[in-house]
């Protein structure tokens, strides 16, 4: 049999597998909270039991699909040749790609400097390369997988798409602004003609292969943070009475989206170490718009990055970069306030 | 035979010396995995994605971990 039949057959037979322990997880959380331990329904502590039992698996399992199919997604990308993609676009345009090659492009925010240079030295204009570096970080497979699990898919819709209309507008803006002189200028000087590292030629099973090591390596390391989360909202869910926050994090108080941002741009977590918070907040009723923009200003800024870009950017760039990230994550916020 | 580590010293590019230094071993080569750190070192290689493995010189990988077994498949002759 070869090797892509094989592959093939292993891929079904797990993404059956996958289906099938979807389906059982409702009936079988309710069964092993009210049945086999006897918990009352309708108590406190049954409801959070049917809760954390139920969302837990039905987290990771999404997580493990989603972290899956992005990997496969990712192994079509490289960097270079995301840079190929993007070299010589035009302004408008370039900010769209940017933001979404942002996405599906392998990134690590430690080689966040690397990067930046090597757009900026084959001509890719400084808000297109911007709006990548926003991208990048903001809009991320686990957060997604967590908001929609926890909160549905409308909410995760409109991370997604703010996310990358924060990505699109702040790179268009900035490029507008002609900040170009603030770039170092050794990175400049060090401008030559790029090195082309093709993408591997890697077939199915090795696409395949990259998918599973992406989830052995995020699974691997947001798990516990996952768990955490869901048992803050299985807490939530059973005890803490609701509308504790609403009276200063509600929709009422305009200032808490500006305090949630300011609170959240120096801070540094993972994604799925934000979620639990952003469970926390929403439970005891903060609003969505102002929890929304403390999540996207603690992923998308932080200070060990400026410290980072600082390598290659003068203070007054670095302040217009983050000013301009900030107020497009406080407008989201705002808007979500006023239409949800 | 001169094995390079780039990387700005982030928790991969400390783990991919590692892997490096143990396939080194495990092959009885004569040889010392070195770190470069400084960006414009960095830069000089052309590399955009790290941690990335410079073997002579030249190239090998970059923007992932290799395990020591991937890193003992490209230094074996």
């Amino acid at each position: 049999m070869s090797r892509t039949l094989r592959t093939a057959l292993l891929l079904a037979a797990g993404l059956a597998a996958w289906t099938a322990v979807y389906l059982v997880l409702q009936p079988l959380s309710e069964w092993l909270s009210y049945g086999a331990l006897g918990l009352a329904r309708g108590s406190h502590l049954g409801e959070a039991a049917a809760f954390f039992l139920y969302d837990t698996p039905k987290v990771l399992l999404l997580l493990v699909l989603i972290v899956f199919l992005v990997g496969i997604v990712r192994s079509f990308f490289t960097a270079e040749r995301t840079r190929a993609i993007l070299a010589g676009r035009r302004e408008s345009v370039g900010n769209v790609l940017a933001a979404l090659l942002g996405v599906v492009t392998p990134f690590c925010s430690c080689s966040a400097v690397p990067l930046f240079i090597g757009f900026v030295e084959v001509g890719v204009p400084l808000g297109v390369t911007l709006s990548f570096l926003v991208s990048a970080p903001m809009v991320n497979e686990v957060a997604l997988v967590l908001l929609f699990g926890m909160f549905g898919w409308k909410v995760a819709a409109l991370y997604l798409a703010t996310g990358l209309a924060i990505a699109i507008a702040s790179g268009f803006v900035l490029g507008r602004m002609k900040l170009e002189r603030f770039v170092e200028p050794w990175v400049y000087e060090s401008m030559q003609a790029a090195a082309g590292f093709e993408p591997e030629r890697l077939g199915f099973t090795g696409r395949v292969e990259k998918g599973l090591e992406a989830v052995r390596e995020i699974v691997g390391k947001v798990w516990p943070w996952v768990l955490a989360g869901i048992a803050v909202g299985a807490g939530i869910h059973g005890y803490v009475p609701e509308g504790l926050l609403a009276s200063f994090m509600g929709k009422a108080a305009w200032w808490s989206v500006p305090l949630a941002v300011a609170i959240g741009v120096p801070m540094y977590s993972n994604a799925a170490g934000i979620i639990p918070v952003v469970e926390a907040l929403l439970g005891k009723g903060a609003a969505l718009g102002t929890v929304l923009a403390f999540m996207m200003s603690v992923i998308a800024l932080s200070l060990p990055e400026v410290i980072i870009l600082r390598k290659v950017l003068r203070p007054p760039l670095i302040a217009a970069f983050v000013g301009v990230v900030a107020s497009g994550i406080m407008l989201v916020g705002w808007l979500f306030n006023a239409v949800l | 035979m001169r094995i390079q580590v780039l990387g700005t010293g982030c928790a991969k590019c400390k783990l991919l010396t590692a892997n490096a230094e143990a396939a080194v071993v495990a092959l009885g080569l004569d040889a010392k995995v070195e770190k470069v750190e400084d960006l414009r070192e960095i830069m000089r290689f052309k590399v955009m994605s790290t941690p990335a493995l410079v073997v002579d010189g030249v190239v090998k990988s970059t923007g992932k971990v290799l395990s020591p077994a991937d890193v003992k498949a490209l230094l074996a002759p």
